[in-house]
């Protein structure tokens, strides 16, 4: 549904967007993440046609963005970053206007806008004053905006951002349902976000994708990914000097050493499958007395630090 | 049929705004007032209405051009700044909308608002006629030039207002760029310009006016020309207008 080839936009001479090209299908959710001013808002500015691409394009339903905007923004529901929305309109004119403008008159009104406040858990603000919202009903109302036509395509740009975690939960739980009929793309920095919710992810650093893949296969990137934890009763030197001695470990480090456990990891040669160090550590350990013994999947803020503070010494302003 | 109704919802939108808030109740109330006063009573001692001894509506329409001058940049002065500083204009912009349509639709909204205020001023065209018999005809067409006038000051008010997204600014810019309009064919600037310029040259900076083409109107005479003007002024500006709101999503 969403199509981007050789996306490159440039403010000036800063790249924002540098060669980005993804596709993300029908059923699929896409989470979108980065350090702030990776490029995330701008990408998605550009898929709703409200900046143009100076390289590239964007194809959405198979409506280039530029050349023919209005199909293709029909098939789109866009929540743009801060959630804005007329101050001075109830939320329930609010929504009658994003009706309206959708092309939605009478009857088909009407139960778009039920069903939209429904979704979004408007009721209790209906006839309220947009401007006198709390955050949370504020970004549900601009939300519930976005879904009103019941779109193909949603373009959310951080959809929980602000929220308390009930309302975060409910986003969540709202995003992957209607992530089974439609193509979904939307940014996050909250990482156990993807992991609830993308079936795909893509880390984009300085305007560049440096990971682009489902969240398991972006935890397998992770250093730690395929290690084995092992705390057992012992001395450090001995477990460790034990367990260099299997020929599929490459290094051991000692993580912690409290009173009589210690807790060690070992690191595989490349090219071990997965369990089987597992099994020939547990084997050697038995003699030992094992506390706990697990294979770490790897974790994704580990990814997403080591993608993308790599060049930037220091990386100060990372999230 | 579908940009209409696309303009269509924009202007119902945005007229409501107005109505919701203080400014339109605020608006017409100063702009009556405003009318009232100067219309009876400013001009000679003994009040210009009454001393003219005509029944004629002379007296309001001659003040119209000044009163639009401050009122007509503060109805236009929110359109496109308070999108931009609400940060709604993105949204606006990427519904299947296109800026034209979004031009159009705030455009009319606050011209039929201007419209609306003018209208309301129809006791001045009851007291005139109790008070003896004027050409409706001339007090018509003066209605209608005063109309389009407010459009032409409206129309370059949208442009500062999609400048900046701070709504002051838009209200100073566009007060001196309607002042230009005016002043170009008010008689003291057109006296101090023919003492020393060239007679075509005169002619060529009055005719940018709006003053010198609403005095037709004010006389009962209804000109094409005059018309087009006003009409081309809107046009031009609402072209800047879109030109500027491209500009800011290079």
């Amino acid at each position: 549904m969403i199509e981007v080839e050789g996306l490159t936009k440039r403010f000036g001479n800063k790249r924002a967007v540098d060669d980005v090209s993804f596709t993300v299908a029908r059923g699929e959710v896409l989470g979108f993440l980065g350090p702030n001013g990776a490029g995330k808002s701008t990408t998605m500015r550009v898929i709703t046609g409200f900046l143009p691409p100076t390289e590239g394009r964007v194809r959405v339903g198979g409506h280039d963005v530029v050349e023919s905007p209005i199909p293709a923004r029909r098939l789109i529901g866009y929540l743009p970053e801060n959630a804005p929305a007329y101050t001075d309109m109830t939320v329930l004119g609010f929504l009658n206007f994003a009706a309206e403008i959708r092309g939605l008159r009478r009857q088909a009104k009407t139960s778009a806008i039920e069903r939209a406040v429904g979704l979004c858990f408007l009721e209790p603000v209906l006839h309220q004053s947009v401007e006198t919202l709390s955050k949370g009903y504020r970004h549900r109302t601009c939300f519930a905006q976005a879904i009103i036509h019941d779109p193909l395509v949603l373009v959310l740009d951080e959809p929980t951002d602000g929220l308390d975690p009930n309302q975060k939960h409910e986003v969540r739980n709202l995003i992957s349902r209607m992530g089974r009929s439609k193509a979904i793309i939307f940014s996050t920095h909250i990482l156990e976000e993807v992991d609830a919710v993308c079936t795909r992810a893509i880390i984009i650093d300085r305007g560049k994708i440096v990971a682009n893949g489902t969240p398991a296969e972006l935890r397998r990137k992770s250093p730690a990914a395929g290690a084995v934890t092992l705390r057992v009763k012992g001395a450090a030197n001995v477990v460790s000097a034990g367990l260099s001695e299997i020929p599929l470990v490459a290094r051991v480090t000692v993580l912690e050493q409290s009173g009589e456990s210690v807790t060690v990891r070992a690191f595989p040669r490349p090219g071990a499958v997965d369990g089987q160090l597992a099994g020939a550590i547990g084997a050697l350990a038995r003699r030992w007395q094992i506390e706990q013994l697990q294979t770490e999947e790897g974790r994704l803020d580990e990814v997403f630090r080591g993608l993308t503070m790599s060049d930037t010494a220091g990386g100060g302003n990372v999230q | 049929m579908n940009a209409l109704a696309n303009i269509k919802t924009i202007a119902k939108r945005e007229l409501n705004a107005y109505f919701s808030s203080p400014l339109a109740y605020v608006f017409i109330v100063i702009f009556l007032l405003l009318c009232g006063f100067f219309t009876f009573m400013v001009g000679s001692r003994m009040g210009a209405f009454f001393a003219h001894g005509q029944a004629s509506l002379d007296t309001f329409f001659i003040w119209q051009p000044w009163f639009y001058l401050f009122l007509v940049p503060a109805v236009g002065m929110r359109l496109w700044a308070e999108e931009r500083r609400v940060g709604t204009l993105e949204l606006l912009l990427t519904m299947p909308v296109t800026s034209w349509q979004a031009i159009a639709g705030k455009f009319i909204a606050s011209w039929v608002f201007l419209g609306l205020a003018l209208l309301l001023t129809f006791p001045l065209v009851i007291t005139v006629n109790y008070l003896g018999s004027p050409d409706n005809g001339v007090i018509l067409c003066g209605y209608a030039g005063s109309w389009l006038m407010a459009g032409a000051y409206l129309a370059v008010s949208c442009i500062t207002s999609a400048m900046t997204r701070a709504q002051v600014v838009s209200f100073i810019i566009s007060l001196v760029l309607c002042l230009f309009l005016l002043l170009a064919g008010f008689s003291p600037v057109i006296n101090f310009l023919s003492s020393w310029a060239s007679p075509g040259f005169v002619n060529a900076v009055a005719s940018c006016s709006v003053i010198t083409h609403f005095l037709n109107f004010q006389k009962g005479i209804l000109d094409a020309r005059d018309v087009i003007f006003f009409l081309s002024l809107i046009v031009f500006s609402l072209f800047t207008t879109a030109v500027i709101l491209r500009g800011h999503r290079k």
